[in-house]
């Protein structure tokens, strides 16, 4: 458990999630969610839940972001706000 | 401002929580709400896992090390508990096999004994510092639960992360369908058009 | 520009939540601390300290997991099912006319990229090998059911987006997953049926001691909590391929992403 590297962790997570709902073109908004995903993996892994971390990077960084792009190819690219 | 430094990861937490709950109500593209309900979805896991992890402490995954020292360290035992008391305790409450390797060859059992004696003698000589301590030692035959991970919730956040999948799954296709029925996934676009007299 | 009300609303609501979230913070132990009630409590000593006797696996959480708490992943399970199917009932519809003229376009002008199809036709057998090892390797390492599932899933998804999604709909059909997730669910629930059939509790491993050959009740644990794996992994597998194939297309299995 590294301290500092959950601090920034942390920082950069709540960045990330603010620019996920700032961002109007829904691909890059899905895309920044799976680098949300990613990093809460990491933050996982440093507190030593390597399972929990492991099916985050499958399934949240890698599944969701998938069908989240496939759904927004089906609908609209661009949000209104 | 010692609690907060203290307690900043709590803070963390909440407010990205507070972020996803945020975008839930007041967005107004629904893709934007899902993505909001996954943000508040993960920050509460987050919060599980974080109350699991301890200062120091490793992965909750035995090694080699610890499985099997374990097993020998309780053979072992048991052997000293022969030599220890002469076997007239035992009698009583040990099972028949025990009995019957007593009364068949005691000599046998003997030598068997001098023989794990001399083997736990050879065995125990390197690790004769880490029968000493037993607390938190990686070596000693005892686990420290304090020197592993919380395991429970890891296994509840499985779940949830699976679960949570499985949501955004369904609540992507409710969106999709939206789509094909009313052309837009703009709250205010699908209240326009469904009409402004909806509730009686 | 108008602030709309139901910002402001929002707003509100979030403050008030939040505030009384971060009021109850002060009770908090601190983070990482070992004698906090959650990690000295009974129950989480008891399964560090008794995994490896009761059940000989070292990943305690695939211990947790599929054992001490059966129940709870057994229905998990269930619930990935039922949300394959709703995705299904929701969304899924015959081909209509403009998007089987798409598809025909579509198949006429081949979207595959020679690059991509030659990378992915070496990358996706190790892939799945890397997945099963996932699932069998689960009581010794981090993995286990879910974590194959999700990656074997994946592969077949990675297949869809290179080969478009008709020709992996020729492999790994609608009817085909749907029949597998079944699979899944019935090898996790038949466990359980035949520990209550042979005497114990439903979902007690250690009874299964009497049909499994050479194994005492312990490794019986063991070996049931493996097959249990099995099962979850089956219906995780055909239910994230199933998603993916009814969203990327519109419910049609046609064109697609």
């Amino acid at each position: 458990m590294i301290l500092t590297f959950d601090t920034v962790a942390l920082i950069l997570l709540v960045i990330t999630a603010i620019m996920a709902l700032k961002i109007r073109d829904l691909l890059g908004a899905s895309v920044v969610l799976g680098i949300y995903g990613f990093l809460m993996c990491l933050l996982w892994a440093d507190m030593g839940a390597v399972d929990v971390a492991f099916t985050e990077a499958a399934v949240g960084a890698g599944v969701s972001t998938v069908i989240l792009i496939a759904t927004v190819y089906q609908t609209t690219r661009h949000s209104k706000d | 401002m010692d609690a907060f430094l203290e307690n900043f990861n709590y803070i963390v937490y909440v407010v990205l929580m507070m972020i996803g709950l945020y975008a839930m109500i007041s967005k107004n593209n629904l893709i934007k709400k899902l993505v909001g309900m996954t943000i508040f979805q993960s920050a509460i896991i987050l919060f599980y896992v974080s109350i699991g992890a301890k200062e120091g402490a490793a992965i909750p995954i035995l090694d080699h090390h610890q499985m099997h020292v374990a097993a020998a360290h309780d053979d072992h035992a048991d052997t000293h508990k022969d030599k220890a008391d002469t076997h007239e305790g035992e009698h009583a409450d040990t099972k028949i096999h025990k009995a019957d390797k007593h009364a068949a060859g005691a000599h046998s059992n003997h030598t068997s004994a001098e023989h794990a004696s001399t083997h736990t003698d050879k065995l125990e000589a390197p690790h004769a510092g880490e029968h000493g301590d037993h607390d938190g030692h990686h070596g000693s035959s005892e686990i420290n639960p304090a020197k592993f991970s919380n395991p429970i919730p890891h296994v509840l956040m499985l779940t949830a992360i699976v679960v949570g999948v499985s949501t955004l799954g369904v609540a992507l296709s409710i969106v999709q369908r939206v789509h094909q029925g009313y052309g837009s996934i703009e709250e205010d676009d699908i209240l326009n058009q469904i009409g402004p007299n909806t509730d009686g | 520009m108008r602030v709309k009300p139901i910002k402001v609303f929002a707003l509100l609501a979030v403050i008030c939540v939040g505030s009384l979230l971060l009021s109850a913070m002060g009770d908090f132990p601190a983070f990482g601390d070992p004698n906090s009630p959650a990690n000295a409590g009974q129950l989480a000593t008891h399964y560090i300290t008794q995994v490896r006797v009761e059940t000989k696996v070292p990943n305690i959480v695939t211990a947790v997991l599929a054992d001490y708490r059966g129940f709870d992943t057994m229905f998990e399970t269930v619930v990935i099912l039922v949300a394959g199917l709703a995705i299904l009932a929701i969304l899924r519809r015959p081909a209509c006319e403009s998007s089987r003229r798409f598809a025909e376009i579509a198949a006429m002008k081949s979207h595959v990229d020679l690059i991509q199809v030659t990378t992915c036709r070496l990358l996706i057998p190790v892939i799945q090998l890397f997945a099963l090892y996932v699932i069998a390797h689960g009581h010794h390492s981090p993995g286990g059911g879910f974590q194959g599932g999700v990656i074997l899933g994946a592969s077949f998804i990675l297949m869809a987006l290179v080969n478009g999604l008709r020709a992996t709909l020729l492999r790994f059909s609608e009817k085909k997953a749907l029949f597998l997730s079944a699979v899944g669910v019935i090898i996790f629930a038949g466990t359980g049926l035949i520990c209550m059939l042979l005497g114990g509790n439903f979902l007690d491993y250690e009874v299964l001691h009497q049909i499994l050959p050479y194994t005492d009740p312990v490794m019986a644990r063991s070996h049931a909590m493996l097959i249990v794996e099995i099962g979850v992994a089956f219906t995780v597998m055909s239910i994230m391929f199933l998603i993916y194939a009814v969203l990327s297309s519109g419910g049609e299995m046609e064109g697609g992403l």
